[in-house]
């Protein structure tokens, strides 16, 4: 099985991504297109295998909304790794749509993206090809403190600062 | 200025690191070309004609005496010796070695500063009056809320990678000196009926190929919601702008091409979600900042003329000249602000060498509270200076090369670092700026003219603000030879955009057809106080244009 970091571990993935039903175990654990998704809901709700829904960075997070109660996975697509759209789509599902299940980002994704990509709410990364995953972990670690709210802390680091959670020497 | 606390300086020291590793890996063929572009351009690192470009963050333009040391440092151990301050009141370096930026990046951390998202399509530099907390028609210090926008933007999880760069100014007065409504987002303070500040909000706003004007989304936001209405301001924009063509990714585009109206439903509906959330300010955070703030500590002065400066106006008329250029008033009686022209003739617009920053610095350590400010007209402020101490001053600034009294004049010109340095170019813009400034050195056929601002871009991409100058000149490149576009009647506060009177020129004709359109501005204008622009505006470009074009030999037009 491909391997992915879930959770800030390095782990096996079971899912597959598939074009259509056709075939398809009812226990696999399977991604589909957000098309297939709307046409055959039906059949997926019934399903036992887990189920996840592929998103290309200029789809609308508000299309798949209506489903992702009966969702486990939603796959992000960066074809560049500067597509920022993604951010806002994780962002949304997370904040807006209070979606709990795993949010995962996939293609251009590598050790530089990952600090940003897991404060807008992604828990799982696919990186591209020749990456070791391993060593990608410690782009989580790059910075340990940051000043916005984020899905990771939904706290700003303001109001953080002011509960007295956390020291500020003042520096001379 | 803002001081670090510990956590501050973590962030800073951290982003050092990180870039560290970066360009290490880079070196080592770890990280490619293409992944690396990104990543070192939100470190305001450009590869540019002859070695990389630095661009380092001066936020709001606010600098401590120990800051500009730093920058005359690097400027003499990392570069050729001089830096260039930018109209987005940074200071940028042309000659470091790709090896050395991490050593420089940690260099700045010691100072409390950095090149963070000084490039890139991420929040750059928030920029405000080069005047805030000294100007006497200020609502607000905007600097308060410039550090509130600095921190929230600095390494914003999710509008690091937006469609294109994104601009914000704010501005605290009642007089407009940080061109908010030509930048990405622009804010004014405003009082509502209840004597709250809050901001009117103007978005989409910009220069460069397509420039315009911004229009209002929001007369009035109470100021604790301005992080969570920037928020969905950015979320419309990270969401819809355009990523297919870069020359139609700024958010004007996208506010032009949904209309301002739905554009501002859209805003305002993100908004609902997003107000009231963890992101609205509170007045604690206001305050605490406040705290950081230094501030001088002003002695009562009286409002009198002091007599030294009484009698040195009296006695010298350079100092006079100087005095009513270049000294700004100030709102606590005493002071003074003074403004260090690096504008003199025959020097690069906005450059200054090691020495004299150190010498800057120690001025205002000595005569001032150890601040200076850089302002977007790429002049330097000592923004605190006791009235008496102005003769003493004047004489050392002198010494400098920094006491041209041009401030609001023609040869104040704002250029970029055009051909000469910047890859973007089409042509140069020092030697033009300079060819300029050639002409017109007679200070009192300067003062005869008059207020105007002359603002040079070599490319489209209006670092140099030419459509905002009373006069504009825009750098064009025809079959590889050099020509400039001039433009007329294009104002700062309130923004007006120039328009282009003909067919571009070649660079000798450029002081020449400048010459010409002061001659007309001469002949017509009512009074001495009628200024150049206003001309422009009553008489329209026509007889500007018969006056350049008549006397142009036709090879040096290129149509």
């Amino acid at each position: 099985m491909p391997e992915l970091i879930r959770n800030r571990r390095v782990e096996s993935d079971s899912y597959e991504k598939v074009e259509s039903l056709d075939g398809v175990s009812d226990i696999a654990d399977i991604i589909v297109s957000p098309t297939t998704l709307a046409a055959q809901y039906r059949i997926l709700e019934g399903r036992t295998g887990r189920l996840g829904v592929w998103m290309e960075t200029s789809d609308a997070p508000e299309t798949i909304a209506a489903y992702l109660a009966q969702l486990d996975l939603v796959v992000v697509y960066f074809p560049a790794f500067a597509d920022g759209r993604g951010h806002s789509i994780a962002r949304l599902l997370r904040e807006q749509y209070h979606f709990e299940g795993e949010i995962r980002a996939a293609g251009d994704v590598f050790k530089e993206t990952l600090f940003y990509l897991s404060r807008c709410g992604f828990d799982a990364f696919v990186l591209r090809p020749g990456e070791a995953l391993e060593d990608a972990l410690a782009g989580f670690e790059t910075f340990s403190e940051a000043y916005q709210a984020s899905v990771e802390r939904p706290s700003p680091l303001f109001r953080r600062r002011l509960m007295g959670k956390i020291g500020s020497e003042p520096l001379s | 200025m803002y001081q670090y606390d510990d956590i501050d300086q973590r962030i800073v020291e951290e982003r050092v690191a990180q870039f560290r590793d970066q360009t290490r890996r880079f070196l080592a063929g770890q990280i490619s070309e293409d992944d690396f572009r990104p990543l070192r351009l939100q470190n305001g690192l450009y590869i540019q004609r002859h070695a990389p470009m630095l661009r380092v963050a001066i936020p709001y333009g606010v600098l401590a005496s120990r800051q500009l040391r730093k920058l005359a440092h690097i400027a003499r151990t990392y570069d050729r010796g001089v830096g260039h301050f930018s109209t987005r009141q940074n200071i940028q370096f042309n000659w470091p070695q790709l090896e050395q930026v991490p050593n420089i990046l940690a260099e700045l951390a010691t100072v409390q500063m950095h090149a963070i998202q000084t490039s890139g399509n991420c929040v750059r530099n928030t920029t405000t009056d080069h005047f805030a907390g000294v100007a006497a028609d200020e609502l607000i210090d905007p600097r308060v809320y410039c550090e509130l926008i600095r921190q929230w933007s600095t390494f914003h999880p999710e509008f690091a990678f937006l469609p294109r760069k994104f601009k914000i100014a704010v501005n605290g007065a009642i007089a407009d000196r940080a061109a908010t409504w030509v930048h990405d987002i622009g804010l004014h303070a405003v009082r509502n009926e209840s004597g709250d500040i809050g901001f009117r909000v103007i978005v989409g706003g910009g220069l460069g190929r397509t420039p315009m004007i911004g229009v209002v989304v929001r007369e009035y936001l109470p100021w604790k919601h301005l992080l969570t209405y920037l928020e969905a301001i950015l979320r419309v924009y990270n969401r819809y702008g355009r990523r297919d063509n870069k020359h139609k990714a700024r958010i004007k585009i996208l506010v032009k091409a949904m209309t301002p109206e739905r554009f501002q439903r859209e805003v305002e509906t993100e908004w609902g979600r997003l107000k009231d959330g963890e992101n609205t300010l509170v007045e604690e955070e206001v305050t605490r900042i406040e705290a950081r703030m230094v501030r001088p500590d002003y002695a009562v002065l009286s409002p009198e003329q002091p007599a030294v400066l009484r009698e040195a106006l009296q006695a010298d008329r350079a100092f006079r000249h100087w005095h009513e250029r270049n000294v700004q008033a100030h709102k606590v009686p005493g002071y003074a602000a003074v403004v260090l022209s690096l504008k003199a003739t025959g020097r690069a617009p906005g450059d200054a060498t090691a020495e004299q920053m150190e010498a800057v610095a120690a001025l205002a350590d000595r005569y001032g509270f150890g601040e200076i400010r850089v302002s977007h007209e790429q002049n330097l402020i000592l923004p605190d200076i006791p009235q008496a101490d102005l003769p003493a001053l004047y004489a050392q600034v002198k010494a400098l090369g920094f006491a041209t009294p041009n401030i609001g004049l023609l040869t104040n010109i704002i250029s970029c670092p055009g051909g000469d340095f910047c890859s973007l170019a089409n042509a140069r813009s020092i030697p033009v700026a300079q060819a300029i400034q050639a002409r017109f050195d007679d200070l009192a056929r300067l003062e005869d003219i008059g207020a105007l601002d002359l603002n040079i871009s070599g490319c489209m991409n209006a670092c140099g603000h030419h459509h905002v100058g009373h006069i504009g000149i825009l750098g064009v490149d025809k079959h590889g030879a050099e020509y400039y576009q001039i433009s007329i009647g294009g104002n700062q506060a309130p923004a007006r955009l120039g328009k282009v009177i003909g067919p571009s020129l070649g660079s000798e004709a450029v002081p020449d057809a400048i010459e010409a359109l002061i001659s007309v501005y001469l002949d017509e204008r009512l009074h001495a106080e009628e200024r150049f622009v206003e001309v422009v505006e009553r008489l329209g470009i026509e007889p500007f244009r018969e006056s350049v074009y008549a006397q142009s030999e036709p090879e040096a037009l290129y149509a």
